[in-house]
């Protein structure tokens, strides 16, 4: 399900499915994304922050075009505890494999993954500095 | 700031094209005039080849290298190298007023990042600015690739580098009345290109920046963000557009313009030598 910002309309709650995953596109050609996602964030319930939400910042491979400071978008990541994935749409195979990653992260947040569940992504997040 | 004004007033109101250049190897300040003569007969055999073509009189392209001494920002720096190229056309008996055709120039200032590890055989002056039709700038490139082992790029600025740069100018004191701050956009995604031109007072551009920034001297990413929210905010109660959406492609101010193509037009010399060091910044992070 793709939506432009949030919070989704409530005419439909009754009907949407189980939501597993929330991936946050963030554009970095785009300022506006970035304001965006963050306005976006208030709306989603602290539940979803334990491992079943994470950052995609797309437009990297034209470095020449960016107008976000990455520093800022990490900063966002570690300040929701979830991960930041970069990736470059316009390229088919980093298109291809972020689709892969993204899929294989929402089978383990959907509980398809035997031994493995959402939790482990906020561990795996942990920098080392911290301990 | 102890640049004679004088001998750098060439320099400002000229459309610039950069490149970032990687250190040169074995450049000898004392052979300059060596260089010229060599450069001078490089560019001779390619219009014999044809490469460039220039259809018309047959005319003679005379080279200048000359060392800019003032131009640089710390003792570190190695003063700037400037190429001059004038046609000196052989109808012309009068007498031998060369033409200037076409101004190249390296210089480093501040820039000491590149500089500090560097190896004695290498000189550092990783930002080049050019003038002039295209077909000599990439003759003169040639030359010095093939003599001195670097490699020239286009340095293209990004519209994150570009907010910086107007919010840094804006800041700027100038005595006499400015121009306005004018920010530049280009919408993407649609059938027909769409751009935008957004103009501020001077004094009103000056004013906000005021508030926001804290410590005079001192700029922050987040200052700069500020800065660009509160003009865009501006816009959109305006005219319901979000700038934020859209590419910044160019920013004028009365100290500098810039566009993102690493097209650069100094208008000040009071501020001629941070605008230069903003640049060779931007050219060693292209190096690097």
């Amino acid at each position: 399900h793709l939506a432009t910002s949030l919070p989704l309309p409530s005419e439909r709650d009754h009907l949407r499915p189980r939501i597993d995953l929330i991936v946050f596109m963030i554009d970095i050609k785009s300022k506006y994304s970035l304001k965006t996602v963050e306005a976006s964030l208030a709306h989603v319930d602290a539940s979803f922050f334990l491992g079943k939400v994470c950052f995609l910042v797309t437009g990297v491979g034209r470095v020449n075009a960016c107008s976000i400071e990455t520093n800022a978008v990490c900063k966002l990541g570690e300040a929701y505890c979830s991960p930041v994935l970069f990736c470059e749409l316009e390229l088919e195979g980093i298109r291809v494999v972020t689709a892969q990653r993204l899929l294989r992260m929402l089978q383990i947040c959907a509980g398809h993954i035997p031994g493995v569940s959402a939790l482990s992504f906020v561990s795996l997040m942990r920098n080392s500095d911290d301990d | 700031e102890n640049v004679d004004p004088q001998k750098t007033a060439f320099l400002l109101r000229k459309a610039w094209t950069l490149y970032s250049v990687t250190p040169l190897y074995r450049f000898h300040r004392s052979r300059l005039r060596d260089y010229a003569r060599l450069l001078s007969a490089f560019i001779a055999a390619e219009k014999q080849k044809g490469l460039a073509v220039e259809v018309g009189v047959e005319l003679d392209i005379k080279v200048a290298v000359s060392s800019l001494a003032d131009l640089r920002g710390s003792e570190q720096d190695q003063a700037a190298v400037l190429v001059q190229l004038s046609l000196r056309s052989r109808v012309s008996s009068r007498n031998s007023e060369d033409k200037l055709v076409w101004l190249g120039w390296f210089c480093s200032v501040y820039g000491d990042d590149l500089s500090e590890n560097m190896p004695e055989d290498f000189t550092c002056l990783p930002l080049f600015l050019t003038h002039g039709a295209e077909s000599y700038t990439s003759m003169v490139g040639s030359w010095f690739q093939k003599t001195f082992d670097c490699c020239f790029r286009r340095l293209a600025i990004s519209p994150l580098n570009l907010s910086w740069m107007v919010a840094m100018w804006t800041g700027c004191q100038l005595d006499r009345a400015a121009s306005a701050v004018e920010l530049v956009f280009s919408v993407p995604r649609l059938s027909q290109p769409l751009d935008i031109s957004y103009a501020i007072h001077p004094e009103d551009a000056k004013a906000l920046w005021d508030t926001v920034q804290k410590t005079p001297g001192e700029i922050t990413q987040e200052e700069v963000d500020v800065f660009m929210d509160c003009l865009y905010a501006h816009f959109h109660r305006h005219f319901k557009i979000h700038l934020s959406a859209a590419k910044l492609v160019k920013v004028s101010t009365a100290v500098a313009s810039a566009h993102c193509d690493g097209i650069v037009k100094i208008l000040h010399s009071q501020y001629l030598s941070g605008v230069l060091m903003l640049l060779t910044e931007l050219a060693i992070s292209q190096i690097q």
